[in-house]
């Protein structure tokens, strides 16, 4: 019989193993090598700090950073939006589990293609000569094609928004689910109209599920290359995508640096969610 | 239906005539020159060729596993995925392909073989932009960017340096080479374009695109810029900080009046810029000029006053087969003289490339491709390419006409710049201005 102590600290072995093999040890070596100088696809290992005062003093660092908490945000604020009503709508007025069913199943149609083909599917849409634009111009709206609609943030911002929003449904779904019925009938007995049942019962109950689709939302905004660079014509640039640029060019140490930046305003912004909103409390129920 | 049929009569004629001459090599024994115990010995190798998407495919693999006594596994792979390989695991590849923009990687890094001139059988017969640093006339080409002399030789045995004349040691077989220019969309511009001045002029505002990317975009960027009376250039194909400088701040300024369109990043998306509107004047690759006309629009791609901008593909081995089994290092060594004999050739011909030893595959191909691909003759009948496809109609001329032509007047060669590690950190900042 193995003491209680030696059970638990054999129970946490295989995780830990895994972390520090895969995560803590991977990471330090980011962490040495953004330290390093390099050349012609070669690591220089010398003592260098060229890297992380060309991050803390370039004006490539603000402008990368404006750029991406600006798409974060409007991101962010639109798919709440969207996703808190969606959700609302599924829980409080969608009375049957199987029309329920089958709006969520509609919900997740599109991602039965691959992201990369949602995301080229909006430049026929888009374009200058694309379907909104003509439809545009055959209304009489415009007179001249709009240009910015596509290869511009506009475009970045509106498939973030596409590809996105169910990452935010899917979390507050799940915590009006968990509301108990009788709380709102409670409300609505004592008088209260929709919506106040809304503003005092349901937003602040839902607040842990806005809170984990948050993290969802802002983190697959801030790490994200691909998207960028794909609708705004390369011609928008992020942390992710200066990381990428930098890879792509076998630049590793300053690429290192970023990254190690990147890891840090994300997990510290995780960080400071989670001491606002409870979310074990979401989990543990 | 003719079509169809006029199509398999030609495909059929193309093999019988490959494999007839493959036969035929392989019974005078002057192709591989090896007895049979040999063969017997090296039925189990395997031989591990990455390459890119043009230069790798199953039809080619598997008519050299035909031909060959040992097997040859073909892997296609991104360049940034080739080149990184190639870099941290070069033990895991035997034969590798890349180009311009990648040679800057490889001096002083002793993980490619120094190929000796005497073992690879074509020598003689490659054209002279490699072997000599000329066109075939005698004519020197422009040494901006990457021109191929400049990677052609390694100095010595011990393959780190390049050296600019002629040396006993190759950096690599050439295989493939080309010039790109601009492509036009005749319908949507109003005047012929001569000159790559006009991917600079504000009547194009708008609808103008560049590759994406300091090896290709730049060059191409800096080309136009010149021609444009914008910039003067000591060497546009390795510019000093002060000319990165002086571009960057350019382009910034033109990205700002929302000059440019696009900047693509593969070759369907150079296609569907162009073939949606969305530009019509842009820096492309032929294959993709190609594939905008196979639907239907039309699309030029001419010579421009200030010359195009060259490129090829050289093939090359990895340095530890010099140190491992010797029967490998002669198979990698046969296999590489085997993409140049011809079938690989014709194959990669038919789909607008040239190949370093026209002289070989010439009496491979038909007199109606050959013509149409190299000579700048009307297509006799429809042309087709390697899949099937009609690319041209009967009657047809090349752009820019035929090899020497079109290849005989590079302004710039594809590059990857001493100042690289400036250029990209510019770059960046460019992207996020």
């Amino acid at each position: 019989m193995m003491s209680p102590r030696v059970a638990s600290w054999l129970q946490a072995t295989p995780f830990a193993m895994i972390m520090t093999g895969l995560v803590l040890v991977p990471l330090g070596i980011i962490v040495a090598v953004s330290f390093m100088d390099y050349g012609f696809a070669e690591i220089i290992p010398e003592f260098y700090l060229g890297n992380w005062i060309d991050v803390f003093r370039s004006q490539l660092t603000l402008d990368t950073y404006a750029t991406v908490l600006r798409q974060a945000f409007i991101v962010w604020g639109v798919t709440l939006l969207l996703g808190f009503t969606i959700a609302y709508y599924l829980i409080y007025h969608v009375r049957s589990n199987f029309w329920r069913a089958i709006f969520l199943a509609a919900c997740a149609i599109p991602f039965w293609t691959s992201g990369p083909i949602r995301m080229i599917s909006w430049v026929p849409l888009l374009g200058r000569e694309g379907l909104v634009n003509q439809a545009l111009l055959g209304l009489g709206l415009i007179d001249a094609p709009i240009p910015w609609l596509l290869y511009s943030e506009f475009s970045v911002i509106v498939v973030y928004i596409n590809m996105l929003t169910m990452a935010m449904v899917g979390p507050i779904a799940n915590s009006m689910a968990k509301i108990s019925p009788s709380v709102v009938q409670a409300a609505r007995d004592q008088g209260a109209s929709e919506w106040q049942v809304i503003t005092e019962i349901i937003i602040p109950l839902v607040k842990p599920g806005i809170a984990v689709g948050t993290i969802f939302i802002v983190t697959a905004v801030m790490g994200d290359g691909f998207l960028v660079r794909a609708m705004s014509g390369n011609q928008v640039n992020t942390p992710a995508v200066a990381i990428m640029n930098e890879i792509n060019a076998f630049q590793y140490p300053p690429a290192a640096a970023k990254s190690v930046l990147l890891l840090v305003v994300v997990m510290a912004f995780v960080g400071v969610l989670l001491r606002l909103v409870d979310i074990r409390k979401e989990l543990a129920r | 239906m003719s079509e169809q049929k006029s199509r398999g009569l030609s495909r059929r004629s193309f093999i019988k005539g490959a494999a007839a001459t493959a036969g035929a090599a392989i019974g005078s024994g002057t192709v591989t020159g090896f007895p049979t115990i040999w063969a017997q010995a090296s039925k189990d190798i395997v031989i591990t060729h990455v390459g890119s998407i043009y230069t790798t495919n199953p039809v080619v693999a598997e008519q050299a596993n035909k031909d060959l006594g040992f097997t040859i596994q073909m892997q296609t792979l991104d360049n940034t995925t080739l080149i990184n390989r190639l870099l941290t695991q070069p033990e895991t590849v035997d034969v590798a392909d890349f180009g311009n923009t990648s040679m800057g990687y490889f001096k002083n890094k002793g993980i490619l073989m120094a190929i000796p001139v005497a073992e690879y059988r074509y020598w003689d017969q490659t054209v002279p932009l490699f072997t000599q640093g000329t066109y075939p006339d005698g004519k020197p080409y422009s040494m901006q960017g990457y021109a191929p002399i400049k990677s052609q030789f390694w100095t010595d045995e011990t393959a780190q340096e390049y050296s600019l004349t002629p040396t006993d040691w190759l950096v690599g077989i050439p295989v493939m080479y080309n010039a790109d220019t601009l492509g036009v969309r005749p319908d949507l511009v109003p005047h012929e374009v001569t000159s790559w001045a006009d991917l600079m002029r504000s009547e194009f505002a708008g609808k103008v695109a560049l590759q994406d990317g300091v090896s290709v975009g730049v060059p191409d960027a800096a080309v136009a810029l010149e021609a444009a009376g914008l910039m003067e250039y000591v060497d546009k194909g390795n510019m000093t900080r002060e000319e990165i400088d002086r571009t960057i701040e350019l382009l910034i300024e033109l990205k700002r009046s929302n000059h440019f369109r696009s900047f693509w990043t593969n070759f369907d998306q150079s296609v569907q810029l162009m073939a949606s509107g969305e530009v019509v004047l842009q820096s492309m690759f032929a294959p993709a000029v190609t594939e905008v006309r196979t639907r239907g629009i039309p699309c030029q791609y001419l010579p421009l006053k200030e010359g195009s901008r060259g490129w090829y593909i050289f093939q090359s081995a990895m340095a530890h087969l010099d140190g491992g089994d010797k029967l490998r290092r002669d198979c990698v060594m046969e296999y590489m003289n085997w993409c140049n004999s011809g079938f690989n050739g014709v194959y990669f011909s038919r789909q607008g490339f040239y190949s370093s030893v026209p002289d070989i595959i010439k009496p491979l191909m038909t007199e109606n491709d050959y013509g149409y691909w190299y000579e700048g003759k009307p297509a006799t009948a429809d042309i087709i390419d390697p899949f099937g496809k009609v690319m041209e109609k009967a009657g047809a001329v090349r752009d820019g006409g035929s090899l020497w032509e079109r290849m005989g007047n590079v302004g710039i060669w594809n590059t990857l710049m001493d100042e690289d590690r400036y250029l990209v950190r510019r770059w960046q900042d460019f992207m996020a201005a």
